[in-house]
């Protein structure tokens, strides 16, 4: 049973200012209702003025996604009543969006490319937002900091077969948007989604507000497996809306009645008609993610698995060109391996790393000054450093500190000479031929110089001294 | 100069909604003129009602755009005046502070929506007032108390500030007792502003001037059929006989799309109105809600309540008129209809400069006189076009019937107020000598 899922997803523009006002969007750490003005509280007589910004970025979002761009694009209002909105219809677009017919290319389950087709993108302004007063408040309180905030809605077409898929496509798009610089996905609630998923031949179910790229593969996950255990009850899946409850991971119908509005849309009067089809041209768009990845590949010569990994957020693949410097291959590597596998550990953004001192660390690697077990501790200094809002010592300071400075050959040949006369039984299986037992020794060495020496370099050693019979 | 104006006048019209005693007055090119404005325009620290219950004690925190225009060039703002609740009727009948009557037949209506500005006006309370015109609101007053109104082109003059009613057909212009006042009020309000996107940068600066010689005047007929009054309709050719002997000619034409006219104002208007007027819901304007019911019970019980039975109706209309299944039947109709005055216009306006005809089919109604609602929509048949069309029109008086004042309608192509103000003065000069 195919299952055919279409996602509506609104993205939270990153503009400095509201979608028709002058109101200041960042307001996150700010008291509620302290970025407003008569405009965004729609109060009487206020008139709501198009942010030439956010057309732009809608622009930008259309030209990568290559689409069309029509001569004639229209505000709309769409009118329904709710606490939140403030002028009790909510200014968007209807029949005429801003962009149609454009693409996405993401990998399939079976990891081949295929093309997810966008119908279309329009603008529109965010409501504001109700604060429930916890302990039974007879009243709910609304902060309008969000009213206005200037979303890109962005509608694909039911092409995707299963929830990963959809996943993929968010994390796709996602990159797209932050190459673009239109998105800060660090901003709560900058992307919700809608998804429509049915099982085919058989009705559509429209899951509303999912805030998460984890929420819309759990609740798509949750409804393939609902739907189908309704059809192999020989029952059938009802049209309908249902909400996900995050925390529960599942999904509940909405009352219908509720969800039955006739927005009466019409043309907003108080906007002009949006001719814009030939600011396209003047837009320039930057290296999106594919065109960068194989640039990656092709100059720095790295794995197209690194490639992919690196170029997956514009931030670390910034990061990495700053610090991919004489060897790249080795910058990739650990870039994208260690780095980033610590970085997730701390739950740490690339963005509070200097890149200078990671530079400066595989300045160190290179030079084998350091071995490699060496460099991941003098890392992890450094982030819990970062981590802690302190001042990020220099990797070769920590190694001074810590002693962690590679051994030379003759620093531990009394090492090497003690682990040899500890272990008759494994020198005599090395010679008789188990290669193990060289590795043993070697391992028993490093223990001893607490990984400061490096491998290579100690298996040769452990081996001379076996077979010339110590130094 | 600056200084501050004493203000307690004899009210005795009902003209105004809220008087300001002591109103502050600056330099400018209205240095320390009383300015009364309609109820419906924002004053920050001044209530506006738009003479509802339901904004009865809301004070705006921020002067509309032309608000602020006056206060810049010295006006002192004397009062707020009375209207058609939201600026919905023809008679200031609909006001939730009872209606204002005309200072020339108090037992007669002044004319709506913005009444009260005109009687203030005909009264001498105060030399200019502002008023707003969605289908005929500043021009229907203006004939009625006999004064002039000017609806200016649409987007000549900022609506910052304006509370809705049907943003895509009103403005708002200038009333006083001469064409030269209303042209210097419209010298002051008419400056661009950004706030307010349907408007362009097309600033009115000008002198009204008394030569018209060579002006081509339009004659529609129907601007003289069936439900004009013939006493009304001679008194007006008169005044166009007047135009012709100061040098200009005249040329019948036709506005077919007239037929259409009422039925599309109306449609658009209240669908208009219907969202516009969404927004008042008990949660932010009017009394506080009962907390006990369900926030859309609540919803509909309050605007119930405090929206007047016109205001109520229209609402209807609008919400109907707007609803799926029958959007395309009307609000998409009424939109061709539209266009197609707007061309009427264009065509006519190939061949004349001006197009005059009356202002209201008839003369002042009595208080209470016009019951049931069609046939009072159908009053606003002269002045609706030029809302439908965005083409300036101007009201000026030009005799009486039965001791009633008729006002004479000159309307111009679009961003042409300044030759229906040339026209207006023309005729008054001459009638005055």
């Amino acid at each position: 049973m195919k299952t055919i899922v279409g996602l509506e997803i609104h993205v939270q523009l990153a503009t400095t200012t509201k979608l028709f006002c002058g109101c200041s969007t960042d307001y996150r750490d700010d008291e509620p209702n302290t970025h407003c003005c008569p405009i965004c509280l729609g109060l009487p007589g206020a008139l709501p003025r198009l942010n030439r910004k956010a057309v732009e970025y809608g622009l930008r979002v259309a030209k990568a996604l290559d689409m069309e761009v029509p001569e004639d694009s229209e505000f709309a209002r769409k009118n329904y009543f709710y606490p939140d909105l403030p002028k009790a219809y909510q200014v968007t677009q209807y029949d005429k969006p801003l962009a149609v017919a454009g693409t996405v290319e993401i990998e399939d389950d079976e990891g081949h490319e295929k093309i997810v087709r966008i119908t279309r993108v329009h603008l529109e302004e965010d409501p504001g937002r109700l604060v429930h007063v916890a302990g039974g408040s007879k009243y709910s309180l609304v902060d309008y900091n969000r009213s206005g905030i200037p979303l890109l809605e962005i509608v694909t077409e039911p092409d995707m077969r299963s929830p990963q898929e959809a996943r993929r496509f968010l994390n796709k798009l996602r990159t797209i948007l932050e190459y673009l610089g239109v998105f800060d996905g660090d901003r709560e609630g900058s992307l919700r989604v809608d998804a429509n998923i049915s099982l085919e031949g058989s009705q559509r179910v429209e899951v509303k507000n999912i805030s998460s790229y984890k929420g819309v593969e759990k609740a798509l996950t949750f409804e393939v497996t609902r739907q189908k255990n309704l059809l192999r009850r020989g029952q059938t899946v009802t049209r309908e809306t249902r909400h996900f409850m995050e925390g529960r991971g599942i999904t509940t119908s909405a009352r219908s009645k509720e969800e039955e509005h006739d927005y009466r849309y019409f043309p907003e009067p108080d906007l002009r008609p949006l001719r814009v089809a030939e600011w396209v041209a003047a837009i320039d768009l930057p290296e999106l993610p594919v065109a960068r990845k194989n640039r990656f590949m092709q100059q720095y010569g790295i794995s197209l698995n690194h490639a992919r990994t690196l170029t997956g957020d514009p931030k670390l693949a910034d990061f990495y060109e700053e610090v991919a410097g004489v060897d790249p291959v080795l910058a990739a590597t650990w870039v994208s391996d260690t780095l980033l596998g610590e970085l997730n550990y701390r739950d740490m953004s690339i963005a509070a790393v200097p890149p200078g001192r990671i530079a400066e660390l595989l300045g160190l690697l290179r030079s084998e000054t350091i071995t490699d077990k060496a460099g991941v501790q003098v890392l992890r200094e450094m982030l819990d450093a970062c981590a802690a809002g302190k001042p990020c010592e220099m990797p070769a300071a920590i190694v001074k500190r810590e002693g962690l400075g590679k051994a030379t050959g003759g620093e531990f040949t009394p090492i090497v000479q003690a682990v040899i006369a500890a272990n008759p039984q494994a020198v005599e299986d090395y010679r008789i031929g188990k290669k193990g037992a060289l590795n043993f020794l070697v391992g028993q060495v490093m223990k001893e110089t607490r990984g400061r020496a490096d491998p290579r370099e100690l298996g040769r050693i452990v081996s001379g001294c076996i077979e010339t019979g110590g130094v | 100069m600056a200084g501050t104006l004493k203000f307690s006048p004899d009210d005795r019209y009902n003209a105004f909604i809220t008087t300001c005693r002591e109103a502050p007055f600056g330099d400018g090119a209205l240095g320390g003129t009383a300015i009364a404005v309609k109820d419906n325009i924002s004053t920050a620290g001044i209530r506006t009602t738009c003479a509802s219950r339901i904004l009865e004690s809301y004070v705006p925190p921020y002067d509309a755009h032309v608000v602020g225009l006056l206060r810049r060039e010295g006006a002192a703002i004397v009062g707020k005046t009375n209207m058609d609740e939201f600026g919905m009727g023809t008679t200031t009948e609909t006001s939730a502070f009872g209606p204002t009557r005309n200072p020339v037949d108090p037992e007669r209506v002044p004319g709506g929506s913005s009444g009260g500005s005109a009687a203030a006006v005909a009264a001498g309370l105060v030399p200019m007032a502002l008023g707003t015109d969605t289908g005929g609101s500043i021009r229907c007053p203006a004939a009625f108390c006999g004064i002039v109104g000017l609806k200016p082109t649409y987007g000549r003059v900022s609506r910052y500030g304006l509370i809705a009613y049907a943003n895509s057909l009103e403005q708002i212009g200038p009333m006083a007792r001469t064409v030269e006042d209303v042209s210097r009020l419209m010298s002051v309000i008419a400056k661009y502003d950004f706030h307010d996107s349907t408007m362009l940068d097309r600033p009115y600066d000008h002198r009204p001037t008394a030569d018209i010689a060579g002006l081509r005047v339009g004659v529609p007929e129907e601007y003289f059929g069936e439900g004009v009054d013939p006493r009304v309709a001679e008194t007006v050719r008169d005044a166009i006989g007047v135009l012709e002997g100061l040098g200009a000619s005249t040329v019948p034409v036709s506005i077919p799309g007239m037929r259409h006219a009422l039925a599309a104002y109306y449609v658009i208007c209240t669908s208009e109105a219907s969202s516009n007027l969404a927004r008042f819901d008990g949660v932010r304007y009017g009394p506080a809600v009962d907390t006990r019911k369900t926030w859309h019970e609540a919803y509909q019980d309050l605007r119930q309540e405090l929206f007047g039975k016109e205001v109520r109706r229209r609402i209807m209309l609008g919400t109907f008129a707007l609803s799926a299944g029958y959007a395309g039947r009307y609000y998409a109709k009424a939109q061709v209809a539209r266009r197609n005055i707007k061309e009427d216009f264009e065509r006519a306006f190939r061949e004349v400069d001006i197009i005059a005809g009356p202002t209201m089919p008839t003369v002042a109604f009595r208080l209470g006189e016009k019951t049931d609602p069609l046939s009072m929509y159908l009053s606003d048949i002269l002045t609706v076009p030029a809302n439908l069309a965005g083409v300036p029109a101007i009201s000026v008086p030009c005799g009486r019937v039965d001791g009633l004042p008729v006002g004479f309608q000159l309307m111009g192509r679009q961003f042409e107020d300044e030759r229906v103000v040339d026209a207006a003065f023309a005729y008054e000069q001459e009638v005055r000598r």
